[in-house]
């Protein structure tokens, strides 16, 4: 095989893993960047190695206060979300009823609404309601941007799920209740799983929305914004650099448990049992 | 009540608090703000605002901030052109060339979005940094002058735009190569179709869904993104949402914020509604 031959079949790759480079570079240096002490405040450049952050991740008291902030609305946006969209999630699938077309498309549309207008408009709505916004504005906020995405994680596992599973339930005596309970919920459990998850990291990471709708309170991305004004303390990368590290490593545990990190094409004969 | 009834009502008590949560908290608040765009403009937050139909807000606004609307557009636009070139290779080489290493690679696509956005972003500024080794290289080959910059140009917020939303273009596309039977592509090659043609009459037209659905999530968030021309660029490279960021939080000119937040949507809708025209006209909308 001639030279350009060997080159014309791989460029493709080639390209692909430079652009996986670019996208894995900032992470890279978030990483370092939790090992440096920077020369003053205002300096975003690598100056000196140090284990400092690491040691003492809440130098800057506000930062652990906000990082604590964005967990408890995380959860409570998660919570509230989940049961919702679940619960929106089973009428589509498994319902036909007037307004259908009509609930999908509300479903729909905040997905395609730039966050900058969802967040002008509660905004606005709070502001004329009198309503004094804090926390619970911002949990409101972040429920409604994550029910879309809950219900079509969820909505996606129920429409692949084979219904006889259920019929032959009932053919054993299960009452409803019991079908659900045993059969449908342990089934579509891994599609509320992720959706939970969808919408806890969400929640954590949004900044836009929050930013009009949280009065005083002090969430991470708010707070990483308002530091990125007078200089940023270098443990806000020891908590960029935490979080990858933890989403990560959930994602690779749960791939390797299943056995679907790598995928085993069919010349390689039956798949190895890797756990 | 009947059993039956109870199953006919089954599904509207499931819906019930979602719904309601999303017409009180979605769609009330938007028409919330479309009133707001018609307050009177001399109003203000202390004093209140008068409802006067004020419909002169909306040419107002444009006419005050047309060029940061403008770069809007200008600036996800280059960022979309950019990130066609980089996500159409790693998707079809993600899709079609990874073999066993597919689900990896996903990841690997997927994992920086674990960080948190503004932190990531903020990196940015270390990379393309007056000091780094990024500006020294280009300055050694002289793509850049001696005293050229990348930070607080428009090229620093372009990159910023592509590289935060270049995994949103990727997933749909890799989707719908993943999906591409590649006994169609044998036959291209059986029926002597170069590996360009192959590309131009079978691939790229197959993929269409995917690259349709991509450049929506891509070009979407970007033409409203506000912290990348905030953290990366200047007030030169300000687009429409940094105003309108302003005009809410700082300016609290609230009829202003609310008639641009409407032209921002409202420019976003036209455009995707021509491009998904043009990309599909066969299917007419949607």
């Amino acid at each position: 095989m001639s030279a350009f031959r060997w080159l014309a079949e791989r460029w493709v790759m080639g390209v692909a893993l430079l652009v996986l480079g670019y996208l894995a570079l900032p992470v890279l240096v978030v990483a370092a960047l939790s090992f440096n002490r920077p020369s003053n405040r205002l300096s975003y450049d690598f100056a000196e190695f140090t284990l400092d952050n690491w040691r003492q991740p809440c130098a800057t008291p506000e930062m652990c206060d906000a990082v604590l902030r964005s967990v408890q609305i995380g959860f409570v946006s998660t919570v509230v979300s989940t049961v919702l969209g679940t619960l929106m999630a089973f009428a589509l699938v498994r319902h036909r009823f007037a307004g259908r077309s009509g609930t999908n498309l509300l479903v729909f549309l905040p997905m395609a609404t730039p966050e900058l207008v969802m967040g002008t408009s509660l905004l606005a709505l709070f502001v004329s309601a009198g309503v004094p916004q804090g926390f619970w504005t911002v949990v409101v906020a972040h429920v409604m941007f994550c029910l879309s995405f809950v219900v079509v994680t969820v909505r996606a596992r129920l429409a692949g799920m084979d219904r006889r599973l259920e019929e032959a339930a009932a053919d054993l005596y299960a009452g409803p209740w019991q079908a659900f309970r045993l059969v449908t919920l342990p089934l579509v459990l891994p599609g509320i799983v992720a959706a939970a998850l969808l919408a806890f990291s969400l929640s954590f990471d949004d900044f836009i929305v929050t930013n009009f709708n949280s009065g005083t309170t002090v969430t991470f991305p708010m707070y990483v914004w308002g530091a990125a004004q007078r200089g940023i303390p270098p443990q806000v990368n020891v908590v960029g650099t935490a979080m990858f590290a933890i989403a990560l490593l959930l994602v690779l545990l749960t791939s390797v448990r299943k056995g679907t990190l790598l995928t085993h094409s069919v010349e390689e004969g039956p798949p190895v049992n890797n756990t | 009540m009947t059993a039956r009834g109870r199953h006919r009502l089954l599904p509207y008590l499931l819906l019930l608090p979602g719904v309601a949560w999303l017409l009180l908290f979605f769609a009330v608040p938007l028409l919330q703000l479309a009133a707001a765009s018609l307050y009177d403009p001399g109003g203000s937050l202390s004093t209140g605002y008068a409802m006067t139909w004020a419909f002169g807000n909306y040419p107002d606004a444009l006419r005050a901030y047309w060029p940061q609307f403008a770069r809007s557009f200008m600036y996800a636009g280059a960022a979309l052109a950019l990130a066609l070139l980089m996500g159409y290779p790693l998707a079809y080489a993600i899709a079609r060339k990874a073999g066993r290493w597919k689900n990896l690679l996903l990841v690997a696509v997927v994992a920086p979005m674990f960080t948190s956005f503004l932190v990531r972003t903020l990196a940015w500024k270390t990379i393309l940094s007056d000091n780094g080794w990024l500006v020294g290289l280009l300055r050694d080959v002289h793509l850049l002058g001696p005293d050229g910059r990348l930070l607080a140009t428009p090229v620093s917020v372009v990159l910023g735009l592509t590289y935060n939303f270049l995994p949103f273009l990727v997933l749909p596309l890799y989707a719908s190569l993943e999906r591409l039977d590649p006994r169609l592509l044998e036959a291209a090659g059986d029926l002597y179709a170069s590996p360009a043609q192959t590309f131009r009459r079978v691939t790229l037209p197959l993929s269409r869904p995917g690259l349709v659905a991509g450049t929506l999530l891509f070009f979407i968030p970007a033409t409203g993104d506000y912290i990348n021309a905030e953290l990366l660029g200047t007030p030169n490279e300000y687009m429409i949402g940094n105003v309108i960021d302003s005009a809410f939080l700082v300016r609290l000119d609230y009829p202003q914020g609310a008639a641009l937040s409407f032209l921002l949507m409202a420019a976003i809708l036209a455009a995707v509604f021509g491009y998904l025209r043009r990309a599909d006209p066969s299917q007419g909308v949607l």
